[in-house]
């Protein structure tokens, strides 16, 4: 048996565990690991796991709140929402298998995500994806899109719970890095929330799902390592996901969860059997034995070490009440589910695991899963960061004809329509979907209830390169900006966190600024954290991905038939803009685009003014003056107009707006990325109202144009310090270059 | 009136379609589990979409199988209502209780929009209470829509008005570009010869409130349960 392999210095190094990791192994067992040993600690003590560069930095996040009834620490977060329901979210990113096999790579991050939701008793109601790749110019990109689009319609449209939204945006720096995060939203009763935990000495352990194979084994190691060339040779440690089974898991999960049967489960997601085993013990302060020989598997001649790091998908770990095993177990076979009993609850605190009547491994479960290491890495700015952040806007000529340049805008993909992207996503199973994809953020209705929850995912990666603080902020922003657009109060939000190597002092720095700016937001707007994911190592060839620290972020409508969307809906509407237009260049898409340049300061954020903002958007909406509501963020307010003209499923509308006494310059009123700003339409005779409401919460606020015809017109006015400039564009171009942009890049020969 | 609703392993719009008759209509809705062998008391039956058994062969080969169908047959034999969406279409065409069969779509993906449909034939107990001709505007969301037959069973459809609805532009023009899917002589939805046995790729339970921004799909649920009030007076009046 390869269990009696001597452990030599390359197997330590194999298992990237460092020198003083291992001699904190050996410390806490007082002896050497043996190999199944050596693999469980490695697998556990893995960033991906450990969070052990960021556990310290983490703690900055605010977690508290009324309304949160579970925090980070289990499978998923969860918020009170009245009625005795709670929203049940997280977010997770599958970028590393993603870039080595983008269909199964996403597949089964869709899968993970999922099984993290119903295993607190919560049915998952939707689903939101916020992917980064390279430009589509290169065929590989192009692969890599399609590949991620169709595993995440695979499996979420196989499992019926809708994909509603998210984000793509696309720079070069992801070419080598794709980032997949996946975000679910689910709904539970709050006095039926389950936990992970293996309480109760005696008490059955219960394995449930597909048959263990040697897929995914060291999947978590990988996820915690940098990538090079041969990383396409890790393939084997990508699983492979099956949809139809995670279906039959769900609804036999949710079945177990009706009765009084279940004591704790827990998914086994990274690090399959050993993680979810040694996590359940250590969260009741309890011990766990197993016996492999029970574990079903796809084929004969597996190692115990294959069956603990094996991260085959679709299980589930389950501890059920004394004597209620055979009620369990047939309640899986009804689903016809694999299941057995593998093992007990022990109260020694020990993680011992029997193969054949052997003991293959012993270790404290605390051990594993809470006594890490934990590292305070170095950090420091780095040596390109004046460079970035200097940027001479004065030499940069202004654009000879805005309509052009408004087109090429709609035109780049981080901009244009998703829809190739949504249209293979079912977005409407389960029948809550009162906003789809296309709006600011996805707005679901709560059966059995009046409320509606809208939930959205968004971090501009440049704008946390250039000033990882102020990205962190603006991305918490940006995200409740979009809820409440959509007529929702943000309660909580989760994150997940893509940055490079935390091991180079630069990364770090970034990710310390990025986690206080969030911290920093949310603290301002009173949203609770309540669960997360690192990805660290999101590095190839010694080049790192932009920060891109991701929110998910779910907002409470008390009367669904307050949800809002961002289109105008009818000509003769007034359109007014809330917020102050500064002059915002520095990271902005016009820059990129049109200037070929990545640099600057990033727009300017005031979490007061911000604040402000949200209370007069809702405070509007409520009470009935809004007949749209449209965030400006990339591209600015033109490309906000624009897309309030044509992103309406429907007829589009054109709108006739003129923008006076603004003294800056024309490139920066029309596409620079001021934050805090908002664009409404209101009916004619409502336009006073709501501008006098405005100026009483303190919030600038003007009427720019008037919806209706065929074409969107912006006249800028002339002032002393600029000339005057216009955009003119007939509807039906915007919609073919705003709403065909992706399908042509992807189809680009 | 009892509606049973087909539950397959892989269903993931059967509790839509539960929630549609018990919140939108008033009605009964039963969730019957595909073991079951037996459909006593239930007035008609729905087979709901989703991915029975995955799907990983062609949709609905397997789901044709599990021992529920064989009491459908039956049930559709002695002049009950059945009504298949999507999936639940794609397993009467594989169960033989409806003409034709299903390809992948031709732009070879999954597709999830709204589309528009001609009701074609408005004499049928699924389409009592529409106009002949009325345009519904109804949410698609499959891979395999590209409905396919023989010439000869095309001409019998056509013959026999059994083409219950077609993909058209929103007013009502039937086109090439109104067809999303490929589909044979654009055909959204066809019932049997008898007219008891409805399949549509279209899902009328994602339009049936207003809350969702559309009730178009109501009308066809409304019509089954009118169409099985009708039936249940002539029973008492017989």
């Amino acid at each position: 048996m390869k269990d009696s392999q001597v452990i030599t210095k390359d197997i330590i190094a194999q298992h990237g565990l460092a020198d003083d990791e291992y001699k904190k192994v050996i410390e806490i067992l007082g002896r050497e690991p043996n190999f199944t040993e050596l693999g469980i600690f490695s697998v556990m003590w893995s960033e991906h796991c450990s969070y052990k560069s960021s556990r310290v930095h983490l703690k900055k996040l605010p977690t508290t709140g009324p309304r949160v009834v579970q925090g980070p620490g289990e499978n998923a977060g969860a918020v009170d929402i009245g009625d005795g329901l709670c929203a049940v979210f997280k977010m997770e990113s599958h970028n590393h298998p993603s870039f080595i096999e983008p269909y199964q790579g996403a597949a089964t991050g869709v899968g993970g995500i999922l099984r993290d939701i119903f295993t607190m008793g919560a049915r998952p109601i939707a689903l939101l994806d916020s992917l980064r790749f390279g430009l589509l110019d290169r065929p590989k990109n192009r692969h890599l899109l399609k590949g991620v689009v169709s595993g995440i319609s695979a499996y979420g449209n196989c499992m019926g719970v809708p994909t509603v939204g998210g984000e793509i945006a696309f720079n070069e720096i992801y070419s080598n890095n794709p980032l997949v995060n996946v975000f679910c939203l689910g709904i539970a009763r709050k006095d039926r929330l389950f936990k992970g935990t293996a309480a109760g000495v005696g008490n059955p352990v219960l394995y449930v799902g597909s048959k263990t194979g040697r897929d995914g084994i060291h999947g978590a190691t990988m996820a915690s390592d940098s990538f090079d060339e041969a990383s396409e040779s890790k393939r084997p440690t990508v699983q492979v996901g099956d949809p139809f089974t995670e279906k039959l898991l769900l609804e036999a999960c949710l079945e177990l969860m009706e009765t009084d049967l279940l004591v704790g489960i827990q998914d086994m997601g990274a690090a399959g059997l050993t993680s979810s085993s040694c996590e359940m013990a250590s969260r009741a302060g309890n011990g766990l034995e197993l016996d492999l020989t029970h574990v079903p598997r796809r084929e004969p001649g597996m190692t115990p070490y294959e069956l603990m790091l094996s991260e085959s998908q679709e299980r589930m770990l389950m501890v059920a009440k004394q004597g209620k095993e055979d009620e369990v177990l047939r309640i899986c076979r009804k689903w016809d589910l694999d299941a057995a009993v593998v093992g007990r609850v022990t109260g020694d605190g020990i993680l011992r695991v029997k193969d054949q009547g052997k003991v293959v491994a012993e270790i404290p479960a605390k051990a594993l899963a809470e006594d890490g290491p934990k590292y305070e890495r170095p950090n420091a700015p780095p040596a390109y960061q004046e460079y970035l952040q200097a940027l001479n806007f004065d030499a940069l000529k202004e654009p000879k004809d805005y309509t052009a340049t408004l087109l090429e805008l709609l035109d780049a993909p981080t901009i244009a329509s998703k829809r190739w992207v949504y249209q293979q996503y079912d977005h409407m199973v389960r029948t809550n979907s009162m906003v789809r994809p296309g709006s600011d953020a996805a707005v679901l209705r709560i059966k059995g209830t009046n409320k509606a929850l809208a939930i959205t995912a968004d971090c501009n990666g440049r704008y946390c390169v250039l000033h990882p603080y102020m990205g962190g902020m603006i991305a918490v922003a940006e995200a409740a900006r979009n809820l409440v657009c959509s007529g929702a109060e943000p309660i909580g939000l989760t994150d997940c966190l893509n940055f490079g190597n935390p091991e180079r002092p630069e990364v770090m720095w970034q990710f310390i600024l990025s986690v206080e700016g969030i911290a920093d937001a949310c603290q301002a707007f009173n949203v609770p954290v309540v669960s997360g994911n690192v990805s660290f190592y999101n590095e190839t060839n010694g080049l790192n991905i932009y920060p891109t620290p991701i929110i998910g972020m779910v907002g409470l409508i008390e009367e669904a038939d307050k949800a809002m969307t961002q289109w105008f809906k009818r000509a003769g509407d007034a359109i007014v803009l809330l917020g102050a237009t500064r002059e915002d260049v520095g990271g902005t898409e016009y820059l990129r685009v049109v200037h070929h340049r990545e640099q600057g300061e990033p727009p300017y954020l005031n979490l007061d003014t911000e604040k402000t903002l949200h209370a007069c958007t809702l405070k509007l909406i409520r009470e009935g003056l809004v007949q749209s509501a449209h965030d400006c963020s990339d591209g600015g307010l033109a490309v906000a107009l624009a897309e309030c003209c044509v992103s309406v499923p429907t007829q589009p509308l054109g709108a006739v707006v003129r923008l006076t006494g603004y003294t800056i310059r024309r490139d920066a009123l029309l596409f620079g990325e001021s934050q805090s700003r908002v664009v409404l339409s209101v009916k004619a005779d409502a336009a006073d109202k709501v501008l006098t409401i405005a100026k009483a919460m303190g919030v600038p606020a003007a009427k720019i144009g008037t919806v209706g015809g065929e074409r969107l017109v912006i006249d800028v006015e002339a002032s002393k310090q600029a000339s005057a400039c216009r955009v003119d564009a007939e509807l039906k171009t915007l919609l073919d270059r705003w709403g065909n942009s992706l399908e042509r890049a992807l189809n680009q020969a | 009136m009892n509606f049973g609703v087909i539950v397959f392993p892989g269903s993931n719009c059967d509790h839509d379609c539960t929630h549609v008759i018990s919140s939108v209509l008033g009605q009964k809705a039963v969730p019957v589990w595909h073991k079951e062998t037996s459909l006593a008391g239930l007035d008609a039956i729905i087979l709901p979409g989703g991915f029975s058994y995955g799907d990983y062969l062609r949709t609905g080969a397997i789901a044709r199988f599990s021992p529920v169908m064989g009491a459908i047959k039956t049930f559709a034999s002695e002049g009950g209502m059945v009504l298949g969406i999507c999936n639940g279409f794609q397993i009467l065409l594989e169960a033989g209780l409806l003409p034709g069969a299903m390809l992948r779509n031709q732009s070879l993906s999954f597709i999830c929009k709204d589309v528009h449909i001609k009701v074609e034939n408005a004499a049928t107990p699924f389409t009592g209470l529409c106009e002949s001709g009325q345009v519904l505007k109804i949410p698609i969301a499959h891979a395999d829509g590209n409905y396919y037959t023989d010439p000869v069973t095309l001409a019998a459809l056509q013959a026999n008005a059994q083409i219950i609805f077609r993909y058209c532009t929103p007013d009502g023009k039937v086109t090439p570009d109104a067809n999303p899917n490929g589909s044979l002589d654009n055909i959204a939805g066809i019932r049997n010869a008898e007219g008891n046995v409805l399949g549509l790729m279209p899902h009328p339970e994602r339009c049936a409130e207003d809350v969702l921004g559309n009730d178009d799909g109501r009308v066809i649920f409304l019509s089954m349960l009118d169409a099985l009030k009708e039936a249940k007076l002539k029973t008492v009046v017989a």
